[in-house]
């Protein structure tokens, strides 16, 4: 039986938002309120904090609600969901920034969190100051900063600048800085947020190198991220947040899955009301899905994934269908062609069309960086094309675990992912036998 | 050694204030009020300067429109003298407090990181007795010039001050805290502050009060700085008696005022990243 570190137990917050004012529309009305306006604004201000009426007011949201999850020491939790789903919020209690509206949360341990990186960075101090400074809001005392500023700095790569003034720092340099200090803050308990998303991609990179190392250093982590493949390389369990609830937790995996349904309104594109189509209408194409392996309809795919593209269709008039040929063409972001996929170069033979039915495109490992791709559909009967969509859909594609190693290029690098091995090996002569990196 | 336990749920707050863990952050305060001194006259011309510059070229205006206008009478005390005793702990106050009120609105670290929140009003209300020291010792010139000699009064000088802290520091938790939910208070001050200096005793004698209007000297002397004043001038010129009475009287006021400020502070705290 492994410890607990963080035990979450019906946790609820609640937020008051703002009500709309009225506006008097006449001079006597504008009179009036003129009047009345400060004991109006002065109940709207005191309702900001007073949420006793939570439960029947229409101007309150549900941040979060009932909210139950252990974590066992060591392990290493990502949290992901929608916007809007909680995860802040979530962060935001357990970090101690907001109190929870009902139940409780008990930490076994330091707590750090980093929901941001350079919080109390000032500008007019130096590299140096600004360290102290904000190692000791994030709680760091300042002897565990004398003996981890050497470090720091060398983490941090600022050298020579750390006595100059902050603001003559480009905001790469400050980045880095802050980054550090906080990579060198080594509570029991460490609560990230998307701060990984700011930056450039070696930035990232720099970061989730460090998170991994805190992760296998055997602290709890809990990481919320929108980036699945980081999710995916780092750690051990997620848990799906939707409204303020926990919708499911349990293996990344299942969690991503489920993620990735939960994403689509229906994840069916329909196709038989469109009437910008060529061709000669023979066959006609009806909807488009996405799915996994398994059968579950996918809105997103992660790069990576086994996934089918399902296409419906029917015949104009009831009849079967022979030598069919179906080409789906991918385009990039300028919509130049990127791909094809022809059953023409595929396959051999064609394909007998019988009056209704699916036509199923299965992509193994998906070798594409994260983005949009849009795609054009057509199907040929007897070398004429039949029906035509420009484009028909897009693929929606999102960050997974193509390499396996958690990481991907950026898409500004290109939108293909090439699977590759790198080696060393010695030049003939040298005694050694050809060594693969590691 | 077990980890320590941290609770977090929605009750109120267990302690008054939580000494534990202040002590804990002390860290973080100390670089706090470093960070405020060092930042407030940086790219300055005049650095240190300003902290004598504001209380001197106050003293005289203020010299100018009471003495030789107005014509207060200042007693023994040649007037330029009378007022820099004065001023120099009323610049101390009325920076404090403003600083202190303004202290939460437009702080990014609330919504970003947990510490002891107290330590944001708290921060100023000391970074600021660093331009009081050093218009304190410009005090000396102002002696010598008027060959006068501080009495052996100014023992009680570190009380007076810590009732100043004190009044600052409770006003500053009490506004600053309200300022979050209700943005009046900071136009409040704005307009407030210098109005309160005439209800100080920084352009007229103490001693005024005993003369003109004695049924109302106690309740006046409920601001604690009449009596704070009127003490840094029997301590620093000593050519009157400490008054006592109005130091008491206003000592009662800072304690009640510093008590009910932390706790409505610390009441109010776990609601500032919601409202702000």
């Amino acid at each position: 039986m492994s410890e607990i570190a963080v035990d979450i137990q019906d946790l609820s917050k609640v937020y008051r938002v703002g009500v709309r004012e009225e506006q008097a529309d006449t001079l006597a009305g504008a009179m009036v309120s003129l009047v009345t306006s400060p004991i109006r604004n002065f109940r709207r201000l005191r309702k900001l904090s007073h949420l006793e009426d939570r439960d029947h007011a229409e101007d309150v949201i549900w941040a979060l609600r009932g909210v139950s999850m252990s974590i066992a020491r060591g392990e290493v939790v990502g949290i992901i969901g929608h916007n809007g789903a909680g995860k802040s919020t979530l962060l935001k209690v357990l970090s101690r920034i907001t109190a929870p509206t009902e139940g409780r949360v008990t930490l076994h341990g330091r707590v750090g969190s980093l929901l941001e990186v350079g919080t109390g960075f000032h500008g007019d101090l130096t590299g140096r100051e600004n360290i102290y400074m904000n190692g000791a809001i994030l709680g760091m005392r300042k002897r565990e900063i004398d003996r981890k500023l050497d470090d720091i700095i060398d983490f941090a790569g600022t050298g020579t600048f750390v006595d100059t003034p902050v603001k003559r720092y480009s905001s790469g340099m400050t980045m880095r800085l802050a980054f550090a200090v906080a990579a060198h803050l080594d509570p029991e308990i460490l609560v990230v947020d998307e701060v990984l998303a700011v930056g450039d991609h070696a930035f990232q990179q720099q970061c989730l190198g460090k998170m991994g190392e805190i992760a296998r250093a055997g602290r709890t982590v809990l990481f919320v991220s929108h980036n699945l493949a980081a999710v995916t390389a780092l750690c051990q369990r997620a848990v799906l947040l939707e409204h303020g609830t926990t919708l499911s937790q349990g293996s990344v995996s299942d969690v991503i899955q489920q993620y990735l349904t939960r994403n689509a309104d229906g994840g069916q594109v329909s196709l038989a009301q469109r009437e910008d189509r060529k061709g000669t209408g023979a066959i006609r194409f009806t909807s488009l899905t996405f799915r996994a392996p398994g059968g579950t309809v996918l809105d997103q795919i992660p790069a990576g994934a086994d996934f089918d593209i399902v296409i419906d269709y029917e015949t104009r008039d009831g009849a079967a269908a022979e030598r069919a040929i179906f080409k789906l063409g991918l385009l990039d972001l300028y919509e130049r062609p990127l791909a094809t996929c022809l059953s023409r170069t595929s396959h051999t033979e064609t394909f007998a069309l019988p009056p209704r039915g699916r036509i199923v495109c299965r992509i193994p490992r998906l070798p594409l960086v994260p983005g949009r791709y849009p795609f054009d559909l057509w199907c040929k009967l007897d070398e004429t094309v039949a029906d035509w969509l420009q484009p028909a859909a897009a693929l929606e594609v999102v960050s997974g675990d193509f390499f396996g190693t958690g990481r991907l290029p950026p898409r500004a690098r290109g939108d293909i992912l090439l699977d590759h091995a790198w080696s060393v090996e010695p030049i003939a002569g040298a005694s050694d036998a050809p060594k693969e990196a590691s | 050694m077990s980890p320590p336990t941290i609770v977090i749920d929605a009750e109120k707050p267990r302690r008054l204030v939580d000494w534990r863990e202040l002590w804990e952050y002390r860290d973080l305060l100390w670089l706090l009020v470093r960070r405020d001194i060092k930042v407030r006259y940086a790219q300055t011309v005049l650095g240190f300067a300003w902290a004598i510059l504001k209380p001197v070229v106050t003293t005289v205006l203020l010299n100018f429109i009471f003495n030789n206008l107005a014509q207060i009478d200042s007693g023994d005390t040649p007037y330029p003298l009378f007022a820099y005793a004065a001023v120099v702990a009323w610049t101390y106050f009325a920076g404090a407090f403003t600083t202190a009120t303004g202290s939460l609105i437009g702080n990014k670290m609330l919504s970003k990181v947990y510490f002891p929140r107290m330590i944001i009003p708290v921060n100023p209300v000391l970074s600021n007795l660093v331009d009081f020291a050093i218009a304190l010792l410009m005090i000396t010139p102002y002696l010598i010039i008027y060959k006068t000699v501080p009495s052996w009064q100014i023992v009680f000088l570190p009380l007076l001050i810590l009732i100043m802290v004190l009044t600052a520091a409770g006003g500053g938790m009490w506004l600053s805290a309200l300022a979050v939910q209700y943005r009046d208070i900071k136009l409040l001050v704005g307009f407030a502050v210098p109005l309160l200096m005439y209800a100080s005793p920084v352009v007229w004698p103490v001693s005024l009060l005993a003369e003109k209007v004695p049924h109302l000297r106690l309740l006046i002397a409920m601001n604690p700085l009449v009596g704070v004043i009127g003490g840094f001038r029997a301590a620093l010129i000593g050519a009157t008696p400490m008054p006592w009475d109005l130091i008491a009287v206003g000592t009662l006021t800072a304690l009640a005022l510093f008590v009910s400020g932390a706790i409505y502070f610390r009441h109010k705290e776990r609601a500032f990243a919601d409202v702000l």
